[in-house]
């Protein structure tokens, strides 16, 4: 069991406590047949990157709704870079204005969720961009 | 309140209008295969005398500012004095916030309210490693009396009365809200607000913890013993459903688990020793508001019936003050939406008028923009306005409590109170609300109904204006509100000013007070008082705290 099946990690990283969009992403991508592993609130990027290479997962969803994201998302690829993982891929999602989805994708995030998105989109855009490693 | 005399012609006539609707429902169908409030409740299409059938006014009502105060806490209400209008506003330093706390009463705002940054409201200074990229990013970055002096400059502290937001660090900007008074000149016993100082909630909804259940309910309970004696216009808990509503609970759990949680703390309270009838009348409650117009009304006039019951009955209560339930109301933040956000506006509106109707004392309506940022200027003025209209334009302050005597309004106050009594009777057989909060039973409630209403959304089952249906490509662009990263440096620059200031060896003895305290069970608020005088940081204290008590973190449920 869960041989084939992609893994996904939802963190939250940061101090902010809104984990009801992170939850429900959570069960909704376990219901959709994947393996989820989700962090709990209050972690550090570093936490985030020591627990998706401790349970080597496919890719990395993180949500932020409390503003820190321009810093916490950022910190995650570096860390990723810096410990050789960076072949995981992160999305995101949460309160993100327009402008900084732009500047965050150039920074590497692959997507952005946003407030109003259905769950449906999150599971489609896994399987149709992640791959079993 | 139905005679015996009308009630066979009523019944024939009932039966008359069941087969017309009947009749005409096979031609013409109803619009939707069932109808249900926003928290999937049933709605039944017509409400007669019928289901009021063994109503007692008296003892189910009664008159305003009388037990069991369904109709509201005051006798007079809104001809005496409208609600506090009081915006939700911490933006960046303590300098941006003080200028927002000015312009919003320069606009006919009648009380403050403090949104302070994640690190204040986790216990961490500015300076900390935890902190990076979050100062001043969803509130005030509050780390010393010396930001708490700027934030209140200017503002006379016996004439306003301010509520903050604060949790697990409450019992210490409570002290450094008393120090700033102090340095006015304006004593404790004149100053008046609110602390949220609600970590029940925090455990199951809004997850700002930082300490384990029983040492966080032991600070509340030394504010609360403090407060009565020493502060006592001071509302010491604001007990919140908000936040549990915005987890996604439904209106009846949001009623229910925050009862429950006003029980906990009652009990807390009686078990240190105090009188009820005390520290009862400063216990204050906040609901939220959100889209379902009928059943929020509901939902707050049971809450008061409830809370009435509960302490005359359960805590044997004597003085009616204890028995009033008197609440804050903020519209509902998780319902507005990031798509055309101008139809926010008449969503907060409804959302406040249901809040008006149902009684509220003091109300906070979400501007257009807070699903994407904090709020403009323009935007909180709007949100304002809202509340200026709803108490000065639209007539519905004229009267008490309105809608009283609705079929349906009074069929729904009894139905949110029967919903919330059988979850109340069901936390207290599993040893109360700390027993429930640690096997998760509320967290997992209220995780189920909001995974329920997301795939109603998604499936089309709830509709969302803009989002699943109506939607359109291009919206009007909205003004966003960014808090400048140097608000960041200057909150470094000034903590660190401080701490090369302050007299050093006092600081250590404040500490060393505080640690014995927390130790030994006395009473912290006035090793507290005496610490945030020497500017010890708020870090500080909560570092001791952590070392004292352990940490709690999140179990990752869901």
């Amino acid at each position: 069991m869960g041989e084939n099946k992609i893994k996904v990690l939802i963190g939250k990283p940061g101090l902010d406590g809104h984990d009801r969009g992170a939850k429900v992403v959570a069960r909704a991508l376990r219901d959709a047949g994947f393996e989820v592993v989700y962090t709990g609130l209050h972690q550090t990027p570093e936490q985030i990157v020591a627990t998706a290479i401790q349970e080597d997962v496919d890719v990395i969803g993180v949500s932020s709704l409390a503003g820190a994201h321009m810093y916490l998302f950022p910190r995650i690829l570096e860390l990723l870079k810096e410990q050789g993982a960076e072949d995981i891929p992160v999305f995101g999602g949460g309160i993100i204005p327009e402008d900084e989805i732009e500047l965050l994708k150039k920074a590497g995030i692959k997507e952005l969720f946003t407030p109003g998105s259905p769950v449906q989109e999150t599971v489609d855009w896994i399987n149709q961009h992640i791959k079993k490693s | 309140m139905c005679s015996e005399k009308t009630g066979s012609r009523a019944a024939e006539r009932r039966q008359a209008w069941e087969d017309l609707y009947a009749k005409t429902i096979k031609k013409h169908p109803e619009r939707l295969p069932k109808f249900t409030t926003l928290s999937n409740e049933p709605v039944k299409k017509l409400y007669t005398p019928d289901d009021l059938a063994d109503f007692d006014y008296l003892e189910e009502l009664g008159y305003p500012g009388e037990f069991p105060y369904t109709r509201g806490v005051q006798t007079t209400m809104y001809r005496g004095r409208l609600w506090t209008m009081r915006q939700f506003a911490g933006l960046g330093g303590a300098e941006e916030t003080n200028a927002r706390f000015h312009y919003l009463m320069d606009h006919g705002e009648t009380g403050l309210s403090t949104a302070f940054d994640m690190p204040t409201l986790m216990g961490y200074d500015s300076d900390s490693p935890m902190a990076r990229g979050e100062v001043g990013k969803c509130g005030v970055a509050i780390d010393t009396l010396a930001d708490m002096e700027i934030l209140f400059d200017r503002i006379p502290l016996d004439q306003v009365t301010t509520s903050m937001t604060i949790n697990p660090p409450a019992s210490i900007l409570l002290a450094m809200y008393v120090a700033v008074a102090e340095k006015q000149g304006v004593p404790k016993d004149k100053i008046g607000g609110t602390i949220q100082n609600d970590m029940l909630k925090e455990f199951i909804a809004q997850k700002t913890f930082m300490l384990p259940p029983e040492p966080s309910i032991r600070i509340i309970v030394d504010t609360v013993e403090y407060c009565t004696k020493e502060v006592p216009r001071w509302n010491t808990i604001s007990i919140s459903g908000y936040h549990i509503r915005e987890a996604g609970s439904t209106a009846a759990q949001e009623l229910a688990f925050t009862l429950a949680d006003g029980i906990g703390y009652v009990q807390a309270c009686i078990d240190r020793g105090l009188n009820v009838d005390d520290f009862a009348p400063r216990l204050s409650f906040f609901f939220n508001a959100h889209l379902d117009f009928f059943e929020e009304i509901a939902k707050y006039r049971a809450a008061r019936r409830i809370w009435a019951r509960v302490m005359k009955n359960r805590f044997k209560a004597k003085n009616p003050r204890s028995m009033m339930l008197r609440f804050h109301t903020q519209t509902a933040g998780c319902s507005l939406t990031a798509q055309q956000p101008y139809n926010n506006v008449v969503r907060t509106a409804c959302e406040g008028l249901a809040a008006v109707l149902g009684g509220t004392q003091s109300l906070h309506t979400n501007s257009l923009d807070e699903v994407l940022s904090l709020p403009t200027e323009h935007a909180v003025t709007i949100a304002l306005r809202t509340q200026q209209i709803i108490g000065e334009e639209i007539g519905v302050t004229n009267t008490i409590d309105p809608l009283a005597g609705s079929y349906f309004v009074e069929s729904m106050t009894n139905k949110m109170e029967q919903l919330a009594l059988e979850y109340i009777n069901k936390i207290d057989d599993m040893g109360g609300i700390l027993k429930a909060i640690e096997v998760g039973f509320p967290q997992k409630e209220i995780a189920e109904a909001a995974y329920t209403y997301q795939k109603q959304v998604d499936e089309g089952e709830k509709i969302v204006v803009g989002v699943n249906k109506y939607q359109m490509d291009d919206t009007l662009p909205v003004e966003l509100l960014k808090i400048d990263e140097a608000v960041e440096k200057r909150q470094l620059e000034r903590l660190q000013k401080v701490k090369d200031t302050r007299d050093s060896a006092k600081v250590q003895n404040c500490l060393q007070a505080i640690e014995t305290a927390s130790r030994n069970g006395e009473n912290l608020m006035p090793h507290l008082l005496e610490a945030v005088k020497s500017y010890v940081t708020q870090q500080e204290i909560c570092d001791i705290w952590r070392k004292v008590f352990g940490r709690y973190t999140d179990p990752g449920m869901f």
